[in-house]
């Protein structure tokens, strides 16, 4: 037997204390463990989005910057738009691999779902967009067949849910028919739900000839991005997003709310150590002759001391490992619930909890508990065996 | 025989509200080695203040104590508590009128607790082993202390206090809460070990019955020797 066993039997004793104590300490770690998951997991997510989007720059027509990024990732609404004339000029600012024109369009549909919905239609350049967007596999079909000016479109993979088409299916904008040629395989990004059709057919049914809404830029593989930003920057009327200005500006919204969070867990980590403190104490003043009986056959302030930070470890190493256990098994549903609250989330895992997070957090509970566990130990280390003994009488 | 304990002139002074009160009034007498001495004396006369500075629990105001030719206090010199508890640890096991057993430890492990906080003596499992069978205890080792009866609680505290082989053994009221019955067999126990083990073994007690044990009685009376013999 040792002190660490003797510690052990010694949470035994008010084993329902020492449950609601491991349960604090569990939540505590839970909380923990799945924000710090969500901090890392957003980030990787959303780096996976950028990067598949397939172009280093984004040129928009001038106006809000949150807009433009949720252009981008998301598809917007109160679009504007710039002349198709812009390409030339992007062309000629150098270090250009390819661009493609986009137009976007979105409409409200009545009769989409229970309350009607916003129907999102990309037109896209069929010689440029397909290869610039590699990731982008069928499910049914292919891209146009019969390229520009011609009534076709793609769906992408819950657009084709929604709409119960397939390849092949003809598919109505207004009074006109399409010709659906393919159905993209579900990607995890917003061109799940797009409807695609080519640049030109999309500029005339919209009525918006000549115009998009944007222009996505694939730079050559050694191009000086931000000497590339400065010379767009001197084109009339658009507006420069770089794919890390989205992550700045998609990470500027979110930190706020990270920053909250992050309070909360601090409460949370205060709220544990103080519960294991007002446990741990209680139990030292409960066992206090005992803890006097200790001493007079032999046992030094330290094995105390050690005896009830042990006691402390095992409460916070039991609850630590739970919470993060709990945390790992709902992550799923953790994360359903914070798509639910956040304003923009990108697809992927938005809580990554890894091994090395797993054990960096149960070992943070620790500290934080044996922080707590320091001033009653101090306590019953300081118990004096005659106290103890004269207290019987 | 030869000297195990010799108290000179010890005293100790406590300090209630704003009076000093003398509980041990320069007590001086010899214990040897091997030899069952019984304190005695009226509620508040100050056997309990004078067993716990016998057994390193407390320090006197004054006065000198040695133990098997250690000095252990002297004059004006206070140990601090380590340093008291390192002499527990190499001459003392205790039996208090409470049991004081760790209700979550099992018979055994209750016994083997001392053992967890130091090194100077190891028991092995026979000489557990034996202590049990002393005590006639041994089919209750895995016992949890609920479940045996009350006499044999301060079976497993007189293990306890026997599992780090000390030299003195300091019996504080050991049959306080014990019928007459049970009170006997702790008694018989004590004798035993005394003259199995050669264990000296210092006695507070107000049952006259068990008093009688004692090769040597040490009478108290308002912290002074009233008598000895």
């Amino acid at each position: 037997m040792n002190i660490m066993q003797v510690a052990g039997k010694n949470l035994r004793r008010r084993k329902v204390r020492t449950a609601f104590t491991i349960i604090g300490i569990a939540l505590s770690s839970w909380v923990l463990v799945t924000l710090l998951g969500f901090n890392k997991g957003y980030e990787a997510s959303l780096n996976k989005d950028i990067d598949d989007m397939g172009f280093q720059i984004v040129l928009t027509a001038k106006g809000c910057p949150y807009e433009a990024a949720t252009l981008m990732l998301k598809g917007g609404t109160g679009l504007r738009y710039m002349e198709e004339d812009v390409v030339k000029s992007v062309y000629e600012a150098g270090e250009v691999d390819e661009v493609t024109p986009m137009l976007m369009h979105a409409e409200f549909d009545p009769n989409k779902g229970e309350n009607g919905g916003t129907t999102v239609y990309l037109g896209i350049d069929p010689a440029t967009y397909p290869h610039m967007k590699p990731y982008n596999q069928f499910a049914q079909g292919d891209w146009f067949k019969s390229g520009e000016k011609e009534k076709e479109v793609v769906l992408g993979y819950e657009a084709a849910e929604l709409e119960q088409r397939e390849a092949g299916d003809t598919f109505l904008i207004g009074e006109d028919e399409y010709l659906v040629t393919g159905v993209l395989k579900r990607s995890g990004t917003q061109d799940d739900g797009m409807i695609f059709l080519p640049l030109s057919t999309a500029q005339s049914v919209f009525d918006k000839s000549g115009k998009i809404t944007m222009l996505g830029i694939k730079l050559d593989k050694d191009a000086d991005i931000p000497a590339f930003e400065e010379e767009l920057y001197k084109l009339p009327d658009v507006q420069v997003v770089s794919m890390a200005q989205v992550k700045n500006t998609i990470m500027s919204l979110v930190t706020s709310a990270k920053v909250i969070v992050m309070s909360i867990v601090v409460i949370a980590f205060a709220i544990a150590m103080f519960g294991v403190l007002n446990t741990v104490l209680m139990s030292v003043f409960e066992r206090y002759q005992e803890i006097g009986i200790l001493k007079s056959m032999g046992a030094m302030p330290f094995d105390i001391f050690k005896m009830v930070l042990f006691e402390t470890t095992i409460l916070c190493g039991i609850g630590g490992i739970i919470g993060v256990s709990f945390a790992i098994l709902i992550s799923g549903a953790s994360e359903f619930a914070i798509r639910y609250f956040i304003p923009f989330a990108p697809t992927g895992g938005l809580i990554q909890i890894s091994t090395n997070l797993a054990v960096i957090s149960v070992a943070a509970i620790i500290a934080i508990g044996l922080l707590g566990g320091i001033y009653p130990a101090l306590r019953a280390a300081a118990i004096r065996p005659l106290s103890a003994i004269r207290s019987e009488e | 025989m030869s000297t195990l304990i010799e108290a000179d002139n010890l005293e100790k002074i406590y300090r209630r509200g704003n009076e000093d009160v003398n509980a041990l009034n320069g007590i001086s007498f010899r214990i040897e080695k091997g030899e069952i001495v019984t304190i005695v004396g009226p509620s508040g006369s100050g056997k309990t203040t004078l067993v716990n500075i016998l057994g390193c629990l407390d320090n006197p105001t004054r006065g000198k104590l040695t133990l098997d030719g250690e000095a252990i206090f002297k004059d004006g010199l206070e140990l601090t508590e380590s340093e008291l508890t390192e002499i527990r640890r190499k001459y003392f096991g205790y039996i208090f009128q409470k049991f004081f057993l760790i209700p979550t430890l099992t018979v055994r492990e209750n016994i083997l607790l001392p053992s967890v906080f130091q090194k100077r003596f190891k028991a092995n499992d026979k000489y557990l082993q034996d202590v049990l069978e002393l005590l006639g205890i041994e089919k209750r080792g895995d016992f949890l202390p609920k479940e045996i009866s009350g006499g044999e609680l301060q079976r497993v505290a007189i293990a306890r206090a026997l599992i780090n082989n000390p030299k003195i053994l300091i019996a504080d009221e050991p049959t306080g809460n014990l019928d007459s019955k049970r009170s006997e067999e702790i008694k018989e126990l004590l004798l035993e070990l005394n003259k199995i083990n050669g264990l000296s073994i210092i006695l507070v007690t107000h049952n006259p019955e068990l008093a009688k044990i004692g090769s040597k009685t040490l009478t108290i009376l308002d912290g002074k020797l009233s008598r000895q013999g």
